[in-house]
């Protein structure tokens, strides 16, 4: 065996790398964790929202509440809800759910607990004059929230929400424990077949989730920019 | 107009409002004034239920305040509040700032929203700042701004807290003469200010505060020349000689 990486096992499974094993199969690898990493972005987005606006709700059962499912969640490491929504949302349904749907249900909740807090503390950040001003005004709180107080701090969460985010692309990866055949769990497969190159393949994924988690936080500074209001003169 | 009839509010411990009693008449402009924390702030944030009363009736309107069962926001609709800080909103440009109430609570169309809101920027002497930021403004345009904002909801009421305070002292003359022109309009305006050179000009009654009572309810002539009260005269000595401006 000679010396020095090898990146012809890559190379020769470059496609099965990309896609799985679709389309004769499942939707796989590389895509596969992207459509995971999309999908859960964009419900924990929504869940993270509605969930802070409730931790911030004047009723406190409804903040009580929310309090609690995000401490619950937050409780506890990302494979349980995983196990948990694979053997208890099946239940739920009365049906049995795709595996992918389950990872990307159990990332949305993870991540919506996560992603609540920033909320609660974006709102919290803006001055109280500005609800103040608002309110005055005659807007119905919903109004002051959609109108006013959101669009300042969701401005100032992207940040955090990009951190969330990029946590949520490498999240992904956990997906495997279930059998969803995403890079990770492609990688591993491939692996198995040769056992000769791990070095390499490994190396190859943690490029893929660097090159990933880049465009995106590339993309939210873009998106940051054009948000931007001109502070100053 | 708005009428306090005992009213009392505290915080905690702190007895901030004590049997108030006062009545603001249509057309009225009074001024409030009074030494830091004796609750001017606390007394107007009460006409429009910033802060809701403890104890006592306040009726502004014709709606009594401390009946929950009406919706507040029609009466906020009708009172414009003014802020020492300005707030004005920074995400929105001076324009947005004031059409915001008048299409999302009157419903009024962004067109005829937008003209009003023209037009009340050229009377605050604004014209071609309409589609700046906030942030570009300076103090006393911010506040005009406010101001603007505060009347496209065609007010019934203004109220100004402190509006000239946080502003340095160049900028002060062009708020006050905004806020002069209203008071000759006939809008009803509750001002606290520390502006004696205001008080005496505009308003029709100054009312004098601290620890949370009015200790003395006069016309300017009288409060300014012939002050009852001991606290009244010290803070009067204090507000009026040069020596309150030093660094
Ligand atoms: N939300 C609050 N909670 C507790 N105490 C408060 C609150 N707002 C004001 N106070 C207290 O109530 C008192 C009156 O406050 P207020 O702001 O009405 O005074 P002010 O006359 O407007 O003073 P200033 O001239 O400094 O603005 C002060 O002692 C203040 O510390
Ligand atoms: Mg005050």
């Amino acid at each position: 065996m000679e010396s020095g990486l090898d990146f012809t096992i890559v190379k020769d499974n470059l496609l099965y790398f990309m896609i799985g094993a679709y389309p004769e199969g499942k939707l796989g690898g590389i895509a596969l964790t992207i459509y995971l990493a999309v999908a859960a972005c964009f419900f924990s987005f929504w869940g993270g929202l509605i969930l802070g606006l409730m931790n911030v709700a004047r009723n406190k059962a409804i903040r009580y509440a929310s309090g609690a499912f995000v401490n619950f969640v937050r409780g506890m490491p990302l494979l349980m809800v995983i196990f948990w929504c694979y053997f208890l949302v099946p239940g739920l349904f009365g049906q049995p759910v795709g595996e992918t749907k389950t990872v990307i249900i159990a990332l949305s909740l993870f991540t919506s607990a996560y992603m609540s807090q920033i909320v609660k503390a974006g709102i919290e950040s803006i001055p109280k004059g500005q609800t103040e001003a608002a309110r005055s005004s005659g807007l119905k709180l919903w109004q002051v929230m959609v109108f006013v107080i959101l669009p300042q701090g969701l401005r100032n969460m992207i940040p955090s929400f990009v951190n969330q985010f990029v946590s949520l692309i490498k999240d992904t990866s956990l997906a495997f424990i279930v059998g969803v055949s995403e890079l990770t769990h492609v990688a591993t497969q491939i692996n198995n077949r040769s056992f000769v190159y791990p070095t390499e393949i490994f190396i190859f994924i943690a490029v893929i989730y660097f090159i990933l988690c880049y465009i995106f936080t590339e993309f939210s500074r873009w998106l940051e920019r054009r948000l931007a209001w001109r502070k100053s003169i | 107009m708005i009428r306090f009839e005992g009213v009392h509010k505290w915080f905690k411990k702190l007895h901030v409002l004590n049997d108030i009693h006062l009545h603001v008449k249509q057309n009225e402009t009074v001024v409030v004034c009074g030494p830091s924390g004796s609750g001017k702030s606390t007394l107007i944030r009460t006409i429009n239920r910033l802060e809701p009363i403890d104890q006592g009736k306040l009726v502004v309107d014709g709606f009594d305040l401390t009946d929950r069962s009406f919706d507040i926001n029609k009466l906020r609709a009708e009172i414009g509040f003014v802020f020492q800080q300005f707030n004005l909103y920074p995400h929105l440009t001076a324009l947005k700032n004031i059409t915001l109430a008048p299409i999302k609570v009157r419903g009024m169309a962004r067109k005829e929203a937008e003209d009003l809101a023209t037009a009340l920027l050229e009377r605050v002497g604004l014209a071609e700042k309409r589609n700046v930021y906030p942030a570009q403004l300076s103090g006393g345009q911010q506040q005009r701004v406010a101001i603007a904002r505060g009347l496209a909801m065609k007010p019934k009421i203004m109220l100004f807290d402190e509006p000239t305070s946080a502003l340095d002292p160049e900028m002060i003359g062009e708020v006050l003469a905004v806020m002069r022109h209203l008071a000759h309009t006939g809008m009803t305006l509750v001002v606290v200010t520390h502006e004696m050179g205001f008080a005496r000009e505009v308003a029709d009654r100054v009312v004098f505060m601290d620890h949370g009572a009015i200790l003395e309810e006069a016309t300017p002539d009288e409060f300014f020349l012939n002050p009852q009260h001991d606290r009244a005269k010290q803070f009067l000595k204090q507000i009026l000689t040069p020596m309150h401006c030093e660094m």
